[in-house]
């Protein structure tokens, strides 16, 4: 199956000018048509049409917002309206390297535009900076190869003359990947993947399909659903992610538990370096050649090139998919629960369990009800669970949970599932309170930039850690978080909460959020950097991973060293040493 | 090496203390039944509700620590689980608390009866108090109290029940447990027993190292023991004992808890109860073995006056903040955290230090009365022989000189200034008349000339322990006047050097951190130099003409202690030519003591405490000049005594 014309750009000598950036946000997340904000009678609602809470009224966030931050709806922070184009340096070009370029054909831009587009990532301190209309060094030029080829004339070129390349797939990184390294005196081109965006072949028999590294998540898994068939990797930035992104981070979806991560999908990678293409000649399921060459292609964050067509494992799609979700009397029930099932290894496509406060912050985003009747459903459960029940408002903890499979499988397994949450005194809340839990993912991104709007700047971070040390590691970095707030001055305390995402046979990845309020802080962003540092500073002395999925980009190198060791990090250089001697791929990633 | 701007921050004058509370005064004032029966109700740490000891005890069996240690004893001796599982539950019921409110509301009666007839006051900072508070609330504390007097774990909970605080859990020795009915009084008040000595019990230190953590971990009680492991004899802080320490911070550098508040508490006598028994016992005389009999014999000591009693609830430590940049407790990672293991050098110098930290702490806020100022003042006097004593407005005169100079030095002195010097004077030698004799205005210990040698340093010994209170106020100062006196030029570096010596020689003496010994120097300079006792240039260092009477009390204040090492030095050089054990060595210097005391070789009755003479032993050992065969011989090894000596036989000829 060739591609999907309308997606499809001529080769110009202009921009193709991605479908992508001109309906997202310059300075924000995701859609531009998307969005919260205070309406004029004060209730907060989400714009747009894209999505199941989009045009609906969100009565309890302004409240919680109140009660949370102490922002004040008077209070505001806006962010500059458009890019000032002065803002942007000149860009230094390579004269030869764009002559030669102009001769392949392949399209290319140095608008200032363009170019700021793809300098970030989403990281608090780069929306930040370009919400104050603040903008560093960023790529002089702007590329769009079409194909595997195009990628190949370009590296040659980029070799040739001498020119530092930043691969470019979604821009969802969070981890400064695709900051600038500022010490670049050399022109630096942005590869953009976005027009290498086809599925070259599907193969029914072994149950493979065969990309190029540029299509999006959600591009990825419509087509394939097109045909009956879906890969399952649904990472939450799956609307604008890429295939390459997610081979170069490791990456890893929601549902991992039926589908695999990244490193457990994919069955052949091509990848054009400084040196050549390297892949491999076969596709043999398993393969005992020597330490498996994917390895160094998956996690090596564009630092030894770029990586063009992927062969993935796909799936008929699922007959049937269920939500549902669990309530438990506290955090250390639930954690116990998902220990347990993870034990039986009995673990849905997804379960993830919140903390108390990401429970109530859930419930701050509940739209309004539309009908007396299920605000009345709300009330009795509402009072079924803390009354009847017992459990503390205070306390509880909720788990969502998805299923998917054979209808007769499912409704099995679930029941195998809720037998197990029993145990831990976990009772079952709902399809509803389950699905609400996975829309928010993609929402709960829109909502920073509310935040951002009234003094309120936040971030995500993840790890992995092993089961016995799950408690703790959830307690001791919320408490750090709230500490270090304190000791910087902030003066209403941290929203610090903190989920587990995905259950392994040896741990669990566990996602933390926090966010406070920053009016009268003289340096904001340096601050939050101080505490986010601290707060990975006590996720490594609990025993916690680097990185479970985000990777290590700029923003966490200082600590690869002590994560590898001395012989793993040297073993990774001489890699990027053989594979990359002038360091072409110079994004000054992971080493 | 001394900036005086690096220590200007930290000029022990602008210590900002709390003030004292007298808690004494309510209790003569209403009931004490209604005291006891109050309504108690302490704030709990986030609000965990208290455990049941027998909730307690199943908590420690079923964890993954005894699960794991129980496992690996039945591989190792063939034993059946279930058998190993008897002797760990036979080990907890010996050891753990069963605190009762009931009991703990008699000895509120009791204590609140005996404490009025003993004491004029006890004084507490009740700000110390409402930090506890705090702290208790927030994080697992541990409370370590000075350790003087038996009364110190009874007075501590009966604070703690007066402020409505958690009441803590004691880590007691084993040898309470002799006295029957009290020891399980004591059981019941929320001490929990531990042996004196388990150390290859791998089984035994597993039970008492996860029933101290499950109490703590979960916030259950504040746990409270002794650094100093026995309670001082002579009042001065004793090195710290660090078991118990590693145990507490355990759960901290694995992560188990997000910190752990270790409050240290300074418990101050202004008589101590024990005071001759600890004399007698220095001197070999045989304490009586604790028992119910022997504590009611002690009851005559109910119709004395003991003064009054200051207690300093000093700033709550976190742990993480004294962890922080000193260890890294990823090493934990690799090893499951219920395998126990010997901590690492690095954690073990890093729990040495903040024990070292905690102890100065405790002596920092240490009060001391006037007494012990005049305590040190006679005591020098009797040393240079001043047989008709001291005329009382001299003594005045002296002691006020000494109160502003030990301000200076940053002690905690409560001086009543209301009163006149005089009063002040008159007033702390009626108090310890059993110590001092004032005939015809003048004043000097009570030792009578007919008297024994043992009768006489009872009485010097006893005095001495005063004296000790100050001086950890004194030894930094102490150490560098005596260097001074001891270099043979005004060399900075030569100073400095036998600074150095004297201070590594001491440190089983006193209490000096490891691996400090520039900052001591610099400290000592510093307070010499402000108060114009010394001219410190990048070179030299010069005494002042106005800085002699300074200088000369301190080499004084650590003549004693000079002398004792000195002596115990010859000993070992004439008398122990042979090989000698350990159990002989006590009452073989003791002799040898005796007979220099006789002949008036030596002035310092002080030499005979064991006390001095165990901690000498054990600084020659450490630096070499003595070593230990097969564990209980001590061999003398004349060569390095010899050559590891010399500037200590400098000291001596210069004195």
């Amino acid at each position: 199956m060739y591609g999907c014309s309308n997606l499809m750009y001529c080769i110009s000598e202009h921009a193709p000018h991605s479908s992508l950036q001109e309906i997202m946000k310059w300075n924000g997340w995701g859609y531009s048509d998307t969005k919260f904000l205070f309406n004029k009678k004060g209730q907060a609602e989400f714009t747009g049409k894209r999505y199941k809470l989009s045009g609906m009224i969100i009565p309890a966030l302004k409240e919680w917002m109140e009660g949370t931050f102490g922002t004040n709806m008077q209070h505001k922070s806006l962010a500059t309206p458009a890019l000032t184009r002065t803002a942007v340096q000149p860009p230094t070009l390579n004269e030869a390297f764009v002559e030669e370029l102009k001769s392949t054909g392949v399209p290319f831009s140095h608008d200032a535009e363009d170019r700021v587009f793809r300098a970030h990532g989403h990281c608090l301190h780069e929306i930040f900076a370009l919400r104050e209309g603040k903008v560093g060094r960023v790529p002089d030029l702007v590329v769009w190869p079409n194909c595997h080829n195009d990628v190949v004339k370009i590296v040659e070129l980029a070799c040739k003359h001498n020119v530092c390349l930043i691969p470019y797939g979604g821009g969802t990184s969070v981890s400064s990947a695709l900051e600038c390294p500022q010490e670049e005196t050399r022109s630096i081109v942005s590869v953009d993947t976005s027009q290498m965006n086809r599925i070259l072949w599907i193969d029914e028999k072994n149950l493979t399909a065969h990309m190029e590294a540029g299509i999006v998540g959600q591009d990825l898994e419509r087509l394939l659903n097109e045909s009956g068939y879906c890969t399952g990797h649904e990472p939450d930035s799956m609307e604008f992610s890429s295939l390459g992104g997610w081979v170069a981070t490791r990456a890893s979806g929601m549902k991992k538990n039926i589908y695999g991560n990244i490193e457990d999908l994919v069955i052949h990678v091509k990848m054009v370096t400084p040196q050549g293409v390297v892949e491999k000649s076969c596709q043999g399921p398993r393969m005992s050649t020597g330490p498996d060459i994917h390895h160094f292609i998956m996690g090596s964050e564009g630092t030894l090139g770029v990586v063009t067509e992927v062969t993935m494992k796909i799936r008929p799609m699922p007959e049937y998919q269920k939500y549902g979700s669990v309530v438990f009397p506290n955090f250390e029930q639930g954690v116990a629960c998902l220990r347990e099932v993870a034990r039986q290894r009995c673990a849905p496509a997804s379960i993830r369990l919140m903390d108390n406060e990401q429970f109530k912050f859930g419930h701050a985003l509940k739209p309004q009800v539309s009908s007396m009747f299920t605000s009345f459903l709300e009330g009795l459960k509402k009072f079924y669970i803390t009354k009847f029940k017992g459990f503390d408002p205070d306390c509880l903890c909720v788990a969502t949970l998805l299923f998917e499979g054979n209808r007769e499988k499912v409704l099995q397994h679930e029941k195998q599932v809720y037998d197990i949450a029993a145990k831990f005194g976990g009772l079952a809340a709902g399809e509803d309170n389950g699905q609400r839990g996975y829309m928010l993912t993609f929402v709960i991104a829109y909502l920073r930039d509310l935040g951002m709007d009234y003094y309120v700047i936040g971030e995500s971070f993840e790890t992995s850690v092993p089961w016995d040390r799950v408690l703790d590691i959830c307690r001791n970095v919320k408490a750090r978080i709230i500490r270090e707030c304190k000791d910087k001055g902030v003066q209403f305390q941290p929203f610090s909460t903190c989920r587990v995402t995905q259950t392994y046979d040896a741990g669990a990845c566990v996602y933390f959020y926090f966010a406070f309020n920053y009016r009268g802080l003289s340096d904001p962003v340096h601050m939050f950097e101080e505490v986010e540092h601290a707060a990975r500073e006590e996720i490594l002395a609990n025993g916690g991973s680097l990185s479970h999925h985000h990777g290590v980009g700029k923003l966490r190198k200082a600590w690869m060293r002590e994560t590898v060791s001395d012989v793993g990090m040297g073993m990774l250089k001489s890699v990027k040493d053989y594979v990359d001697p002038n360091n072409i791929f110079g994004n000054g990633n992971l080493l | 090496m001394a900036s005086s701007n690096a220590y200007a921050q930290r000029d022990p004058m602008l210590k900002k203390r709390d003030d004292f509370e007298d808690i004494l005064e309510e209790r003569r004032n209403s009931s004490d039944l209604r005291y006891a029966l109050k309504c108690y109700t302490p704030a709990l740490y986030k609000g965990v509700a208290p455990c049941k000891s027998s909730m307690l005890k199943s908590m420690v069996l079923q964890s993954d620590q005894l699960h794991y240690v129980i496992q690996q004893v039945s591989k190792e001796t063939g034993r059946q689980t279930d058998n190993v599982q008897e002797e760990v539950s036979a080990i907890l019921d010996e050891m753990a608390h069963s605190l009762q409110l009931s009991t703990v509301r008699f000895f509120a009666f009791t204590l609140s009866k005996i404490f009025k007839s003993l004491f004029k006051s006890i004084r507490v900072n009740e700000e110390g108090i409402q930090r506890l508070q705090q702290a208790i609330q927030d994080h697992p504390v541990v409370l370590l109290p000075s350790h003087r007097s038996y009364m110190d774990f009874l007075l501590m909970s009966y604070l703690l029940y007066t402020y409505d605080l958690t009441l803590p859990v004691i880590a007691a020795g084993m040898d309470f447990m002799g006295m029957k009915f009290v020891g399980e009084m004591f059981r019941m008040s929320g001490a929990f027993f531990i042996r004196r000595s388990f150390g290859g019990n791998k089984l035994y230190w597993a039970v008492f190292s996860e029933y101290v953590k499950t109490m703590l971990k979960n916030g259950f009680a504040p746990v409270e023991f002794f650094l100093e492991g026995t309670r001082s004899r002579t009042s001065k802080s004793l090195i710290p004992k660090l078991g118990l320490l590693n145990i507490v911070m355990d759960p901290f550098l694995k992560g188990e808890v997000f910190d752990v508040h270790v409050v240290p508490v300074s418990i101050s006598y202004e008589r101590i109860l024990e005071e001759t028994l600890y004399a007698r016992e220095l001197l070999g005389i045989p304490k009586p073995k604790e028992s119910t009999s022997g504590l009611f014999k002690a009851r005559k000591v109910l119709s004395e006056d003991y003064g009054s009693i200051h207690v300093y609830f000093g700033q709550p430590v976190s742990v993480r903040s004294l962890a922080e940049g000193r260890v890294n407790r990823c090493q934990f990672n690799l090893v499951p955290r219920h395998i126990p293991g010997r901590p690492d050098e690095d954690i073990h110098s890093f729990v040495n230090d903040s024990a070292y930290k905690l102890v100065r702490a405790q002596e920092d806020n240490m009060v001391l009365k006037p007494w012990v100022l005049l305590a040190s003042l006679l005591l020098q006097k009797q040393a240079v022989g001043q047989e008709q004593g001291t005329a009382l407005d001299e003594l005045t005169a002296q002691a006020v000189w000494l109160r502003d100079l030990s301000r200076q030095y940053g002690a905690f002195l409560h001086w009543p200034d209301q009163m006149t010097p005089s009063e002040v004077v008159s007033s702390s030698l009626s108090l310890h008349r059993g110590l001092v004799r004032t005939c015809e205005g003048k004043v000097q210990l009570a030792l009578e000339h007919e008297e024994k040698l043992l009768s006489q340093a009872v009485i010097v010994l006893s005095c001495a322990s005063y004296r000790n209170q100050a001086l950890h106020v004194f030894l930094r100062p102490a150490l560098l006047a005596s260097a001074i006196h001891a270099a043979s030029s005004n060399q900075k570096q030569e100073v400095f050097n036998s600074f150095s010596f004297l201070r590594n020689m001491f440190s089983n003496e006193f209490i000096l951190c490891p691996g400090a010994t520039v900052q001591d120097f610099e400290e000592a300079c510093y307070l010499l130099v402000k108060t114009g006792t010394l001219q410190v240039t990048q070179k030299e260092v010069l005494v002042n003409e106005r800085g002699h009477r300074t200088l000369a009390f301190l080499v004084s204040m650590l003549d004693p202690f000079l002398q004792g090492y000195q002596v115990v030095c010859r000993f070992l050089c004439e008398e122990a030519t042979e090989t000698l054990t350990e159990k002989q060595f006590i009452p073989a210097i003791r002799k040898f003591i005796i007979k220099h005391l006789l002949a008036g070789r030596l002035r310092y009755a002080e030499v005979l405490s064991s006390d001095l003479q165990k901690n000498s032993l054990a600084a020659f050992l450490r630096l070499g000049a003595v070593e230990k065969i097969k564990g209980y011989q001590i061999s003398n090894v004349s060569p390095c005594l010899g050559g590891k000596l010399p500037t200590q036989k400098a000291v001596v000829a210069r004195l």
